[in-house]
């Protein structure tokens, strides 16, 4: 798939549409949906209809309703802890970017420990401390977040202080505070999105999984997750309650994928792509 | 009784575009031949031609016979995997432009060195170590023993060209093709690189085929001269000619900034003598 | 003189993990004292006396000051006494031990099939790169990871065992390995759906190490000196593609552990992940502790020892994980 810098780029295109419907479905939920939730008048597990688009589950609420819930859950998730992980990890690494010795050394070596811990079982674990919700996934999947955010950051941050620019501004007397904003923020912020963009993918991957195993925010808001969960006991009847929140997720995550290869194109085309 | 014929050649990309387009020359044994031009002339491509080692996008067309001796030469266009093989190497060798990224980082120097002296001399054991050190010796490294157990990071630049010229030579092909084999070396380096490639190109009677951008290089160690721009040779005959009476506009330039550069050396060391 | 850096290398290595250990117990022990109410409040009941109160919390040694209990921890982390479960009164340690029969082979064996199936298909994909089928391939790959792998546990289970009913839908015979047939049958679809799901992220990994040796300048130069492209990729090819890929397969190993803790929830299984959940709904803390301290230590002596390997393999002192070198 090459883009010349003319063309638009395909896979940005294709990622936001994919995204958008989704982003569509989580904002449309937030003032009306087919059925309250609350709703179990449907007659359980009954198949897809004019009136249920989506079938219904087993207590008689409307599937499509609760599917977009769902998307709202998964856009608040990936939003949130793209916000945590962003301005932790920002922060943190643009102190080490500009640490030295063993100050850095400490810093990286914590990084790299954080993201060798699963953020699942760091979400487990604040779970157990502090119980299953939506804020618990939320925070734990951000601090997870901002450990990757924080290497990549020290990493740029480090790359551009390296360049003659910024030695050449130093010299002209711009105070260091101008410096990160008008020259380091500037050139790390493109690889950064791209990064956000990913990772917003892998936060609703990881809440899905918190969710499934009945650690994610409850009942009846419950996240794509849950759906699954519940759907899975009655699989074989209901076969469109097991299939449908478990497309639209992957649907979001290569949504965000794509998006990311987008970002990647447009902001450098320099950067190799992921190949 | 040419060790390299070439004629016509021409090299497509995917889309029909030529890098190189309707090249022709040829090479005698012992004979030396520069090929300037700068980057895009084509030059390089026209050298992986030669070795059959294209890369997959592009085609090679017209004709490009190597090789003289008993067997016929071979055809390189066009030719099959299992004929390459059995040439490369032992008709023509190339030497690379970088040898950091040319030489395999995770292999010792020696074991990389013993890959052509095993298949082409088919030396073993205490032989193919004693080889090993002849080879690295006769590049003019010093501590042939350190540098066979070292890895290609571990040494410096011109350690690594020395290298990578020993494996080419460990073949013994009759047809060197240096493609700017000191372009990413230090000045000084540069020097001495070409004053080794002279010496071994001479003793083993070998022909050369020296591909750069600088005309001061290139007329250090070759007689005959092809100019190449834009894929395609725009001059080509002695070097004292070339030098003398350049005929193309772009030979005439490369000339002029070559001599100009030579006159404010000469100042430099006429008032620098002072 | 080449065996020093390395074995000052290892030694740093290990410091560093000794150091992780101690730095994730003890973060471990923070976070559990972080929690709302005192541990021993599982062992009460509603409207219990001071002296009942007072009697469980000296029973868990809540009532002993912080650092007392904080080196009680420690001591008897490093003798591997992870207490007694507050629900059922067992104690932890061999509770844990027989849940690791299931886990570990579990993962080992989705691992070793994911990475079977990861090293042909992302070496086709990098040598066929520009033809169809290598192009559907790395599309397969990218969706890969973008698929959660309990609902490939659901829809296999919908597939195999529920539509075409030729493997369980879950479960594990009750008498464990000694049912070797039974039990081995019941984690084909588990290992199968955490093989496929992980096999994605190594392609992409495999595929794209290979794509570098490729286009690499040292192949072309083995090539120059007659090497077939077979000989070169084997004498060159394969070490180099190696590299980068053992730098990760640390981290995917970590990973492929995750996904059986959630798989095992989707079959089933009584292994530690199951346990885990289970754990965490109860609030048994000490299992929880248990069960996390002894994930934590699989992680870090699973990251120290694929780094070590990636050194063997690679001594250039650029890349490494946290003891990157000038």
């Amino acid at each position: 798939m090459s883009t010349t810098k003319k063309r638009r780029s395909l896979p940005l295109i294709l990622g936001c549409i994919l995204v958008g419907f989704i982003a569509l479905m989580a904002l449309i939920s937030i003032f009306w949906t087919p059925y309250s939730v609350g709703d179990m008048t449907g007659g359980r597990l009954g198949p897809l209809s004019s009136h249920h688009w989506l079938g219904t589950d087993k207590l008689g609420r409307d599937l499509l309703s609760r599917v977009m819930i769902g998307a709202r859950i998964a856009i608040t998730v990936g939003f949130s802890s793209v916000l945590i992980g962003a301005i932790l990890g920002v922060t943190f690494g643009l102190i080490a970017g500009f640490a030295q010795t063993w100050v850095d050394e400490s810093f990286s070596a914590m990084f790299d420990i954080l993201i060798a811990f699963p953020t699942l079982l760091l979400a487990m674990l604040i779970v157990a401390a502090r119980g299953a919700s939506l804020t618990s996934a939320i925070v734990a999947i951000g601090f997870g977040m901002s450990a990757i955010v924080a290497r990549l950051t020290r990493l740029l941050v480090k790359r551009v202080l390296a360049k003659d620019f910024i030695t050449a501004s130093r010299a002209s007397g711009t105070s260091w505070a101008r410096i990160i904003l008008v020259h380091v923020l500037p050139n790390i912020w493109p690889t950064l999105i791209v990064t956000f963009a990913l990772q917003f993918g892998f936060a609703g991957l990881t809440e899905a999984s918190l969710s499934y195993l009945g650690l994610g925010s409850p009942p009846p808001n419950a996240s794509w997750g849950s759906l699954l969960q519940e759907a899975q006991a009655t699989v074989l009847t209901s076969p469109v309650a097991a299939i449908a929140p478990g497309v639209l997720l992957v649907c979001l995550v290569i949504g965000m994928n794509l998006i990311a290869d987008g970002l990647r194109d447009v902001a450098d085309p320099t950067l190799r792509r992921s190949r | 009784m040419k060790i390299l014929d070439v004629a016509n050649l021409s090299v497509q990309t995917g889309d029909g575009s030529k890098v190189v387009s309707d090249v022709s020359f040829s090479i005698q044994p012992g004979e030396r031949l520069g090929l300037i031009g700068e980057s895009g002339s084509g030059k390089s491509m026209t050298a992986l031609a030669i070795m059959g080692l294209l890369p997959a996008e592009l085609r090679g067309s017209g004709s490009l016979l190597l090789g003289t001796g008993k067997d016929a030469p071979t055809q390189i266009i066009g030719a099959a995997e299992k004929d390459l093989n059995e040439i490369r190497g032992t008709v023509a060798s190339i030497v690379f432009q970088e040898p950091l990224t040319a030489l395999d980082p995770l292999m010792k120097i020696g074991r990389q060195l013993s890959e052509p002296l095993r298949r082409w001399q088919g030396l073993k054991g205490d032989a193919l170590q004693e080889a090993i050190i002849a080879a690295l010796t006769e590049v003019s490294i010093n501590k042939p023993e350190r540098i066979a157990a070292s890895y290609p990071y571990e040494i410096s630049g011109g350690e690594r060209q020395r290298a990578a010229i020993a494996m080419a030579l460990a073949c013994e092909p009759s047809l060197l093709i240096a493609d700017e084999p000191t372009t990413a070396l230090d000045v000084t380096v540069q020097a001495e690189i070409l004053t080794l490639l002279d010496a071994v190109v001479s003793k083993r009677g070998m022909s050369l085929l020296f591909i750069s951008h600088d005309l001061a290089v290139v007329s250090r160690i070759t007689d005959h001269v092809l100019v190449m721009k834009d894929g395609s040779v725009v001059e080509s005959g002695s070097l004292s000619n070339i030098l003398r009476s350049p005929q193309h506009p772009y030979t005439r330039d490369l000339v002029a900034s070559a001599k100009e550069l030579d006159n404010a050396l000469d100042i430099a060391k006429k008032s620098g003598g002072n | 003189m080449k065996k020093s850096p390395m074995i000052k290398y290892i030694l740093r290595r290990v410091m560093v993990l000794l150091i992780s250990l101690f730095a994730a117990s003890t973060s471990l022990f923070v976070l559990l004292r972080m929690l709302p109410g005192d541990p021993a409040n599982a062992l009460l009941t509603v409207g219990a006396t001071p002296e009942q109160i007072a009697a469980a919390r000296h029973s868990v040694g809540s009532d002993l000051p912080l650092i007392e209990q904080f080196f009680h921890w420690i001591r008897d982390l490093s003798t591997f006494h992870l207490g007694t479960s507050l629900i059922g009164n067992v104690p932890v340690g061999p509770e844990i031990n027989s849940r690791l029969s299931v886990t570990v082979p579990l993962t080992l064996i989705s691992f070793f099939v994911a990475i079977t199936i990861a090293v042909p298909v992302g070496f086709i994909a990098a040598y066929r790169a520009k033809t169809w089928y290598g192009a559907i391939l790395n599309s397969i790959s990218q969706l890969g990871i973008a698929i959660p792998v309990f609902w490939v546990g659901v829809i296999l289970i919908l597939v195999f065992a529920l539509h075409f009913m030729v493997l369980p839908a879950g479960g594990f015979p009750p008498t464990g390995w000694s049912d070797l047939g039974q039990a081995l049958r019941s984690l084909i679809l588990p290992v199968a759906t955490i093989a496929l799901v992980m096999s994605a992220s190594l392609t992409r990994y495999v595929r794209s190490a290979t794509l570098d040796v490729l286009n690499s300048d040292y192949l072309r130069t083995s090539r120059s000196l007659g090497s077939s492209f077979m000989e070169a990729m084997w004498r060159h090819g394969i070490r180099n593609a190696a590299s980068p890929v053992v730098s990760i397969l640390g981290m995917e190993l970590a990973t492929t552990f995750i996904g059986a803790v959630v798989v095992e929830s989707v079959f089933a299984l009584p292994g530690l992940g199951s346990l885990l959940v289970q754990a965490i709904a109860q609030r048994d803390y000490p299992i929880i502790q248990g069960i996390l301290f002894v994930s934590t230590m699989a992680v870090l002596v699973i990251g120290f020892l694929a780094d070590l390997a990636q050194r063997f393999i690679d001594p250039r002192m650029s890349k490494s994980l946290a003891g990157r070198n000038a």
